[in-house]
């Protein structure tokens, strides 16, 4: 192809479509949009009529520093070659062939949408649930409104101890004045200040050294108003394996994580209306009916940690066991990604079949023309919001380089106003990020209504009314 | 993280040869794929040794006819393996200290992937990199 025909100027700009409008979209906009090599211009559609993705709908309610991340997003949003579609589902509104005639290229950051099973029986009975759901319906997320969760009952297991196991144990000890403070919709609110939960269990498979969260997430525990935590001395010792890998690595974060939670240990019960008990070295085996269909303990086996071939600690069942009881179970087990229609899918590890973000034909691992992926629908569920900013640098600096070899899609009809001609014909009634900022300010403005930092449109009925709209499809 | 983590992002591609072929065809291969080793399968597919560009270049250096000789007489067997739910910062450790630079991932009797020195490196990279982002943006927000 002649240099000429390259699209990358500002009278023919590359076009890029970003599925998926959380961090990793966000970041890849940014890196795609900053650099001054190649003209980009960048249109990003989410499932949503809001944009963010987990930070509006994962990041805990009570974390809202964490959410300050958006102001550099809603910054990237303003660049005058960026364009957001909200409420455009990817395979329903908008397929990959229809990409294939719109944009030179299209980045797919959806994200890991899925949670992993834990695969013990009892798993499905009632008052068993994935911890994302729990997760989605406290920050309002609108498919998650209509979900239920006993919180009549007293005894909860959450299992796991990554950040979304930490979040939820969190969110269920918080104090009604806590609540508060969060930008959780009205109902999650009402709903967990009535909560009758009194005992909070978190359940993890190895040692206090090999838990994921971290210490400031540690710390927070130690810290609420209404919740005393507990620990049983034996778990919060360290295994001989576990000190000599701690010492090894020299890792003073960890030391520190690892002294924390001894102090907790020793702490005497404050008196306090709720207990977190933090275990360790236990894996659920069964979920026990109550004889009514829904959970009412947990059957937990206990383990020792063992080093693998490869110097890894990895837990091994005793054959020692004990019940603890449980009305409510979260599981919290890992995460994978969903499979998008026409893009190639690795099912092994839950994510767009890709190398460095290049998306891999299924059948001769070589890359595909065009598409990209970016995120955790790229790498899996791992690392911190930011770790997403690397992870889309990598991917765009191949799809940069793709771009100046002639390697992109050749759109017949790569205008700007191809793409809304075609939600034109299809009916579909997309929001734009000028709709997104009316919502953001009225959600603003009712939380300083009420005294809180925002209270969220809980539907996308309240959205659309909010925008003074009706849902086209809706209303057909 | 771990070891999936850093698989998910690499195909499923591993280059593998059998313990019977030649060194001269494993070099071809090394060579046009610019890696620098391969895993030696058994018969029912199980890793039963490694091979690197090291253990070529080490036998080449005390005879120059080992060029002749076939993967079984120079590959590194047993070969250590990881499973795809090790933690990466351990395998690592573990590579570093035994000086290993490739690391075959298997699941059950399958193999599922490998990983390299340079692997494990670049995602905990990525991730330190990621973690000073997310501090620094609370940092400049707050």
């Amino acid at each position: 192809m002649a240099a000429s025909a390259l699209a990358g100027t500002p009278e023919n700009p590359l076009r890029v479509a970003i599925v998926g409008a959380g961090p990793a979209g966000f970041y890849a906009a940014d890196h795609l949009l900053k650099q001054e090599d190649v003209v980009v211009s960048v249109d990003m559609f989410d499932r949503l009529l809001s944009p963010y993705g987990l930070v509006r709908h994962g990041v805990a309610p009570d974390h809202l520093k964490i959410k300050t991340v958006t102001k550099g997003f809603s910054q990237t949003a303003m660049h005058p070659r960026f364009r957001f579609f909200g409420n455009v589902d990817f395979g329903r509104d908008l397929t990959i062939d229809d990409l294939k005639g719109l944009y030179h290229q299209a980045v797919f950051c959806t994200g890991a949408q899925t949670d992993r099973r834990m695969g013990i029986p009892g798993e499905d009975l009632e008052g068993s649930h994935p911890a994302t759901s729990f997760v989605a319906w406290y920050n309002g997320h609108p498919d998650y409104r209509d979900c239920r969760f006993d919180l009549s009952q007293e005894s909860v297991a959450i299992v796991g101890v990554g950040n979304v196991a930490i979040d939820v144990a969190r969110i269920l000890c918080l104090s009604p004045e806590e609540l508060r403070a969060t930008d959780m919709p009205d109902y999650a609110v009402k709903a967990l200040s009535k909560s009758r939960v009194r005992d909070v269990y978190l359940l993890g498979r190895r040692g206090p050294a090999q838990a994921a969260f971290t210490n400031p997430e540690l710390k927070e525990l130690g810290e609420l108003a209404d919740a005393d935590v507990d620990i049983p001395h034996s778990e919060a010792e360290l295994d001989p394996l576990s000190r000599e890998e701690l010492e090894a690595s020299g890792d003073r974060m960890l030391a520190r994580k690892v002294e924390m939670i001894r102090e907790y240990a020793s702490r005497a019960p404050g008196g306090k209306p709720r207990r977190l008990h933090l275990r360790f070295l236990v894996s659920p085996a069964e979920l026990q009916d109550t004889g009514q269909g829904r959970v009412g303990g947990l059957r937990l086996v206990h383990n020792v940690l063992v080093r693998t071939a490869s110097g890894a600690l990895s837990a091994e069942a005793t054959g020692e066991s004990e019940t603890i009881p449980a009305g409510l179970v979260f599981r919290s087990v890992g995460y994978r990604g969903v499979s998008l229609a026409g893009v190639p899918f690795n099912e092994r590890w839950g994510v767009i079949a890709n190398a460095g973000g290049r998306v891999l034909d299924a059948e001769s691992e070589l890359p595909v023309v065009g598409e990209y992926a970016a995120g955790w629908i790229k790498r899996g569920p791992s690392g911190v919001i930011g770790t997403n900013k690397p992870d889309a640098l990598e991917t765009v600096t191949a799809m940069l380089e793709d771009a100046r070899a002639g390697l992109t899609w050749q759109p017949s009809s790569a205008s700007p106003e191809a793409v809304t001609s075609l939600f034109a014909d299809r009916c579909v009634d997309f929001t734009t990020f000028q709709d997104w900022c009316a919502i953001d300010a009225i959600e603003l403005a009712e939380g300083e209504r009420c005294g809180r930092p925002r209270v969220k449109c809980g539907s996308r009925d309240e959205m659309w009314r909010a925008l003074g709209r009706v849902d086209g499809r809706a209303a057909r | 993280m771990k070891l999936s983590a850093v698989l998910a992002a690499k195909g499923n591609r591993v280059f593998t040869i059998g313990p019977g072929s030649s060194i001269r065809d494993a070099i071809d291969t090394l060579a046009g794929n610019n890696i620098g080793a391969l895993v030696v399968l058994g018969r029912a597919g199980e890793p039963v040794g490694l091979l690197s560009e090291r253990d070529i270049i080490r036998a080449m250096a005390s005879s120059p006819g080992a060029i002749q000789q076939t993967v079984a007489d120079l590959m590194t067997s047993p070969v250590l393996t990881a499973a795809p739910d090790d933690d990466a910062d351990s395998v690592l450790r573990t590579m570093t200290g035994r000086r290993f630079r490739h690391m075959p991932v298997v699941e059950g009797d399958s193999l599922v992937g490998m990983v390299t020195i340079g692997d494990l490196v670049k995602a905990q990279l990525t991730e330190f990199r990621g973690t000073v982002e997310s501090l620094e943006t609370r940092l400049l927000e707050s």
